[in-house]
């Protein structure tokens, strides 16, 4: 950015040579944060203000009563964390219990949505034919609309006049059918439906990145390696995994916060009522602001949340940074 | 000096949203002065239904007075979300339906136009509506937050040509009945009874029914919850037998979040028996015979229970309400007036197959046929209000996911027992009272 050198003789040849050079010294700077002006000022109406929003909210008593006028809601102090966080008590107690399924959930689907998407990312590294129709047809979930897709999900998920039973016990025997076919949307069944759905929406997403990051990796090393005699295994687990640890790294931790916050998969897949068994933390909070009414209960479990994200972003960055150093 | 020379852009920038932002608020207000918008609910079988009904009327109000009015249909799942924010942002609509059992949620949160003696003044007076009806209209000793728009009740609808397949020669009268029909109708791929076992607030409206029965008050005097009362146990546990228990409901029917599905079951004999508000037009939609379809009322526990009320529906129905921030209330308490016309109230409720609201309106021989007399009858004299308390929304929303992982357990197999529900009620009372 900083191209000193070229511009004096051209000034100097015009006969201004001190006054130019330093307006355009003072004059280039504001363009860059002129630009950025506009995405700034959207951060700041979009993300920054509603999170401040949401802290002072969480220090209201804000039920029914005042949602008209806010500032009559009477000051609640930190009554609303301490409920939030009282395990002895119903509501705390059942903020923690859903805290665990989201952190399960996310495990899994995270966990599987990685395994799904280096595998195919590495078989699909050599060329052959069809590969670029593999590559289209792994993409599709991640291009479906959201909506569209887990509907059919929930269609298909169906005890009665649902593909996965009709598949699994017509078809296969390997679950009941009539009266013994399994539930997949309430009781237990409803938690593998929601990882199985999760995986399937997230996996093209680590496919494209592993893809992408695969590219990156310079060719010469898997040469080299194999005058060595490296085997495929070998070279998998001293070549491409160690040179994909940035792009895993990004991975996983985007992977992570999408599905610890997926609002949309649960809520579309189980309506407004998840089942207990898959009662994720963003359906949780929904419920005990928007369908009981008591914002300031919700914003204060929002704030944890969003604290607890913090946290754990902070210390990943910090131990997977620290251990790259490492290396 | 970098930053000085930044500060006025920022500023002129602000300046132009904040300028972009009053004129755009200042041209909605004038906008709408001639206009009044109008959020009616889902009372015929889809959105689309429903503006093909409501747009005639509408226009014949427009020809009347000349004022227009902007239909949007809003579907249940959305239509309490919308209030809430249009409370919260203060940009709602001039006129909208509510379910009549929000009202006294609704009314406490000061966003609906008291209607005050005065106000029922313009539009008629207090005197035309159904005494049950208007009760359902806000808590008590304070000015309705709107008024009666459908009227609806439950009842038991039941097929009869299954009823005459099983030897049975009249519908159940009491709980037992009901029971012993069901197991002779239940065999091969065919139930006794079909539930919407979930949708959280059908089941709602059925704990506040059974329960009216057993003798529970939901709420006492002080507003307080008391949901885990043995009262309340039985008739929830009553409820949630018919699956675990009795077995005459199919264990699916955990999964059944929407009417349509249960209306399809007896129409095609999967199921013989259905609990639900008088919707003779969306069985004949999915192709059921009316002749061979039967109302009676809910049957009544025997022997009955102690404290036990004689009551065999909620009040249900529409209210239409007036949204306090209107620029319009003049306009709007007229279309009030319109929609609530003996007129009106024949042609919507006929075709809606509700009930009218406004006792000059039940002249129409539309309104004499059988199902609908037993309709009006559970609505006169067997029906009472759901506990008008600020907290009833949150109680059906409550209640009612409670009772969908009862029943969701039960179609997994596992044994309700009246500790089990007890719990289930105890968490409910105490999240009630943490959001009070």
């Amino acid at each position: 950015m900083t191209s000193t050198t070229s511009p004096p003789a051209v000034e100097r040849a015009a006969g201004e040579p001190d006054r130019r050079p330093a307006r355009s010294r003072r004059k280039r700077p504001a363009l860059p944060y002129l630009l950025l002006l506009p995405a700034l000022l959207f951060e700041l109406l979009i993300h920054i203000v509603p999170m401040f929003v949401g802290i002072g909210m969480s220090l209201l008593h804000l039920t029914q009563f005042f949602i008209r006028n806010w500032s009559a809601a009477p000051g609640a102090g930190l009554s609303n964390y301490r409920l939030a966080v009282d395990f002895h008590a119903p509501v705390g107690a059942a903020l923690l219990r859903s805290f665990w399924t989201t952190v399960k959930f996310t495990v899994l689907s995270v966990g599987l949505s990685c395994l799904f998407g280096m595998a195919a990312a590495v078989l699909m590294q050599g060329s052959f034919r069809g590969r670029g129709l593999l590559r289209t047809l792994f993409l599709v979930p991640y291009a479906l609309p959201l909506y569209a897709a887990v509907i059919t999900w929930a269609f298909m998920l169906q005890r009665d006049n649902g593909l996965v039973n009709h598949l699994l016990g017509d078809d296969l025997h390997v679950v009941g059918t009539n009266t013994h076919a399994p539930f997949w949307l309430i009781g237990g069944n409803s938690f593998v439906s929601l990882v199985a759905v999760s995986v399937w929406r997230s996996w093209p997403f680590a496919f494209l990145i592993l893809m992408a990051g695969l590219q990156n990796i310079p060719a010469d090393l898997y040469e080299a390696s194999a005058l060595d005699g490296a085997s495929w295994w070998r070279q998998l687990r001293s070549v491409t995994l160690p040179m994909l640890r940035p792009v895993n790294q990004v991975l996983v931790l985007v992977l992570f916060l999408w599905t610890f916050n997926d609002f949309n998969t649960p809520y579309v897949l189980f309506g407004k009522s998840a089942p207990l068994q898959a009662d994720l933390i963003s359906i949780h909070i929904y419920q005990s602001s928007f369908v009981t009414w008591n914002f300031g209960s919700g914003s204060a479990m929002s704030v944890l949340l969003l604290l607890f994200l913090l946290l754990v972003t902070a210390v990943y960055l910090v131990s997977t940074g620290r251990r790259r150093s490492d290396v | 000096m970098r930053i000085r020379k930044i500060t006025p852009g920022v500023v002129l920038a602000l300046l132009a949203a904040s300028a972009a932002g009053c004129g755009s608020s200042g041209k909605a207000g004038q906008a709408t002065s001639q206009t009044l918008t109008y959020w009616a609910s889902n009372q015929g079988t889809s959105l689309d239904n429903d503006r093909q009904v409501l747009q005639p009327e509408l226009d014949k109000f427009t020809r009347q007075t000349g004022i227009k009015v902007k239909l949007q249909v809003i579907g249940w799942p959305d239509l309490l979300n919308r209030i809430l924010a249009a409370t919260t942002s203060g940009q709602g609509p001039d006129v909208l339906n509510i379910g009549n059992t929000w009202s006294a949620s609704l009314q406490s949160t000061g966003a609906l136009l008291p209607f005050d003696d005065a106000t029922l003044a313009k539009i008629g007076g207090k005197g035309r509506f159904l005494g049950p009806s208007l009760a359902a209209t806000g808590a008590a000793g304070k000015a309705p937050a709107g008024v009666p728009l459908y009227g609806q009740a439950y009842a038991l609808y039941y097929n009869k040509k299954m009823f005459a397949a099983a030897g049975i020669d009249h519908p159940p009268a009491t709980w037992p009945e009901l029971v012993a029909d069901g197991k002779k109708l239940t065999h091969g791929g065919q139930w006794g009874l079909t539930l919407q076992a979930g949708q959280v607030t059908e089941n709602a409206h059925h704990a506040a029914i059974l329960g009216a029965q057993q003798g529970a008050q939901l709420f006492d005097s002080a507003g307080k919850p008391h949901l885990s009362s043995p009262q309340e146990v039985a008739a929830i546990k009553q409820y949630v037998d018919l699956m675990a228990v009795d077995k005459i409901v199919n264990p699916s029917d955990a999964e059944y979040t929407d009417t349509s599905t249960s209306l399809k079951d007896v129409a095609t004999g999967k199921a013989a028996m259905f609990m639900n508000q008088a919707s003779q037009g969306s069985f004949k939609l999915v192709g059921m015979k009316l002749d061979d379809l039967g109302v009676t009322p809910i049957p009544f526990p025997a022997p009955v229970p102690a404290g036990g009320r004689h009551v065999n529906s909620f009040v249900a129905g529409i209210n239409l309400s007036v949204f306090k921030n209107t620029k319009n209330r003049d306009a709007a308490l007229k279309f009030v007036k319109f929609m609530d016309s003996a007129d009106e109230q024949k042609i919507l409720n006929k075709t809606y197959g509700s009930l009218p609201v406004v006792s000059d309106a039940y002249s129409d021989p539309a309104f004499q046929t059988p199902a609908t007399k037993v309709f009006q009858q559970v609505l006169a004299t067997s029906a009472e209000p759901l506990p008008e308390v600020p907290q009833e929304s949150q109680f059906e929303t409550l209640v009612g996911g409670a009772m969908k992982t009862m029943f969701a357990d039960a179609a997994n197999g596992k044994p309700i027992t009246d500790e089990y529900v007890r719990a289930k009620l105890d968490q409910v009372d105490q999240q009630l009272a943490a959001s009070g």
